[in-house]
């Protein structure tokens, strides 16, 4: 379920590594938490960000959740798709519902992030409580 | 629920029931040492017809019924028919909370929602929420929302913006590093269009000007949203006498992007300061910064139209310390009260009312520059309140006028300290012109 060349944070985030640029987007877990999906508020092209610092915000009806950029890094592209349908995070979060690409700062924080089966671990813990 | 209070015997099986004996022994934890051991010192109960008796004897000092007023300067004496009085005061209206549950509250939000349509046909912009505490802390709220739609942190002024908007919006800005600068007025009573080209720069997020302005005096909109524009900046509107709006040019078709204000005019009662009507309207682009409840309709699940509080992850409830707002209500019954006013009068009837305002202020302009040691101060187009500079001390000439029986102006020397021996006039279409031609003879006596 969760790809194995993602990486993956406690706040839910994916991380694809290509390069020095990086994909960002939340897992499916995150998507099914927030509900239905009817806004995405992205930090513009050009923001410089520090790792777990606030690269977009995802508002379901009656939520409000910050994705905290998984590394340091500038955005260099946001999903456009996303202001017209919202709901492609939900409907393939880990596909078409990708947020934000990065220019990674340091390659290396990469390797700091939870690998699939790691992930897929840590949800099981979350469940059990 | 029964609010009929409670019997003895009622008491007793409420006591019997928790196992205490006296309603005494449920305070058992509070020490006794601080507990009082006496009555309280308050008198005693009085009958209906000696309360009466009492409260009417307590208001016949009040002299606010048999003195002629020309008070205006953000709180405005007009006319309210009594379906506002009649309709608003419905069970129906009076008694339900909230609206939190579409369900029940079909009523209610589409009330709201007619006052917001209400808004932007008056504003002439997009979007408007559904109401705000009362004028000042409307101003205080665009001028946040503009800091966050701009993401810049220094704000214009006018200083023809009523003084106490200002020191409101100065109180709101005063922790979050948002600078306030006051753009300075012309001889003719207006916003200095140069000061306003020269404080204008890339780090203004708006510029707020209010119109007619403190002084009565109608503001060129249009120039001030072009210089504002020019430069990123947005453009506020602040409408203190909602009332002027029935007659003047929106301030949306003039190129402003927010414009709010002072609904009070429209069906509520000076009331001594309050309960007042904030109003908000925005461009639909800001409407996610927008503060305050928002009514929307939509249709339900039978494709029926409804309506529902929405847009809710903007206030605090679910974006907490990031909201737009802290305000999590509206001026619900005074919002319906004006929405009652604004539809009895109807777009015709609204005119007909600013007009009337126009044509007795400017008779009664008229009549004041005809005395000898009162003269118009500001050249500018007035609504229905201008300002008036005496040839005597303005505390002489007010007393004097007061013995007559008349209030005649608010006094400006405290917020304009260049403005001294000067009052604000205001007539609205409650004086006839036997009064505002007792007006005129009083000065006349009064500055002999």
């Amino acid at each position: 379920m969760y790809p194995n060349e993602f990486r993956y944070t406690k706040d839910h985030e994916w991380l694809k590594l290509e390069g020095g640029e990086a994909l960002v987007g939340v897992t499916d877990f995150a998507q099914h938490q927030l509900g239905d999906i009817i806004y995405v508020d992205l930090k513009p092209v050009g923001t410089k960000l520090g790792a777990h610092q606030p690269l977009a915000t995802i508002e379901s009806v009656k939520s409000v959740s910050d994705v905290f950029s998984p590394v340091a890094g500038e955005i260099i592209a946001v999903n456009d798709e996303l202001a017209q349908t919202a709901d492609i995070i939900n409907k393939d979060p880990h596909g078409k519902g990708w947020i934000a690409r990065l220019r990674v700062g340091n390659t290396q924080d990469v390797a700091g992030l939870m690998k699939a089966a790691d992930y897929e671990k840590y949800l099981e813990g979350l469940e059990e409580h | 629920m029964s609010y009929i209070s409670l019997s003895e015997k009622d008491r007793q099986e409420m006591l019997a029931r928790i196992g205490v004996r006296t309603a005494d022994e449920l305070f058992g934890g509070v020490p006794g040492d601080v507990r009082l051991k006496r009555d309280l010192k308050v008198p005693g109960p009085l009958a209906e017809l000696e309360l009466i008796r009492k409260m009417e004897s307590m208001a016949a000092k009040n002299s606010s019924n048999r003195l002629l007023s020309f008070l205006g300067g953000g709180a405005y004496a007009h006319f309210i028919p009594t379906v506002v009085d009649y309709l608003s005061q419905r069970g129906e209206f009076v008694s339900p909370y909230t609206p939190y549950q579409p369900e029940v509250s079909q009523g209610t939000l589409q009330a709201i929602f007619e006052y917001q349509t209400l808004v932007c046909q008056l504003t002439g912009l997009d979007v408007a929420n559904a109401s705000l505490y009362e004028g000042a802390t409307a101003a205080a709220e665009a001028v946040l929302m503009a800091q966050r739609v701009k993401s810049r942190n220094r704000v214009l002024l006018a200083r023809t913006l009523h003084p106490e908007y200002r020191e409101t919006i100065r109180t709101y800005i005063k922790n979050l590093g948002i600078e306030a600068v006051e753009v300075p007025f012309t001889s003719a009573g207006t916003l200095d269009a140069a000061a306003l080209a020269r404080l204008l720069n890339d780090a203004t997020c708006a510029v707020v000007v209010q119109s007619p302005n403190f002084f009565g005096v109608c503001e060129d909109l249009k120039a001030v949203a072009d210089a504002a524009h020019k430069q990123g900046a947005l453009a506020v509107a602040v409408v203190a006498e909602a009332l002027s709006l029935g007659l003047l040019e929106s301030p949306g078709r003039l190129g402003m992007d927010i414009a709010c204000g002072e609904a009070q005019s429209f069906g509520l009662p000076l009331s001594f300061g309050g309960p007042y009507l904030g109003f908000m309207a925005s461009r639909q682009d800001y409407v996610r910064q927008l503060p305050g409840r928002l009514c929307g309709q939509t249709t339900d699940v039978e494709g029926q139209r409804g309506f529902v509080l929405t847009l809710s992850t903007r206030e605090q409830h679910i974006r907490r310390e990031r909201a737009t707002s802290n305000i999590c209500t509206n001026q619900a019954l005074c919002a319906l009260r004006a929405t009652i006013f604004l539809e009895t009068l109807g777009q015709e009837g609204l005119r007909e009312l600013a007009w009337q305002n126009v044509q007795k202020a400017a008779y009664a302009a008229d009549a004041v520059e005809a005395v000898r040691g009162a003269r118009k101060r500001f050249a500018g187009p007035v609504f229905n309140e201008f300002v008036v500079e005496f040839s005597k001390p303005w505390p002489a000439v007010d007393t004097a006028l007061r013995t007559k029986g008349i209030l005649a102006g608010l006094p400006l020397e405290r917020d304009y300290p260049e403005l001294s021996n000067t009052a604000l006039i205001c007539v609205t279409e409650l004086r006839s012109k036997e009064e505002i031609d007792r007006l005129a003879q009083a000065l006349k006596d009064v500055l002999r």
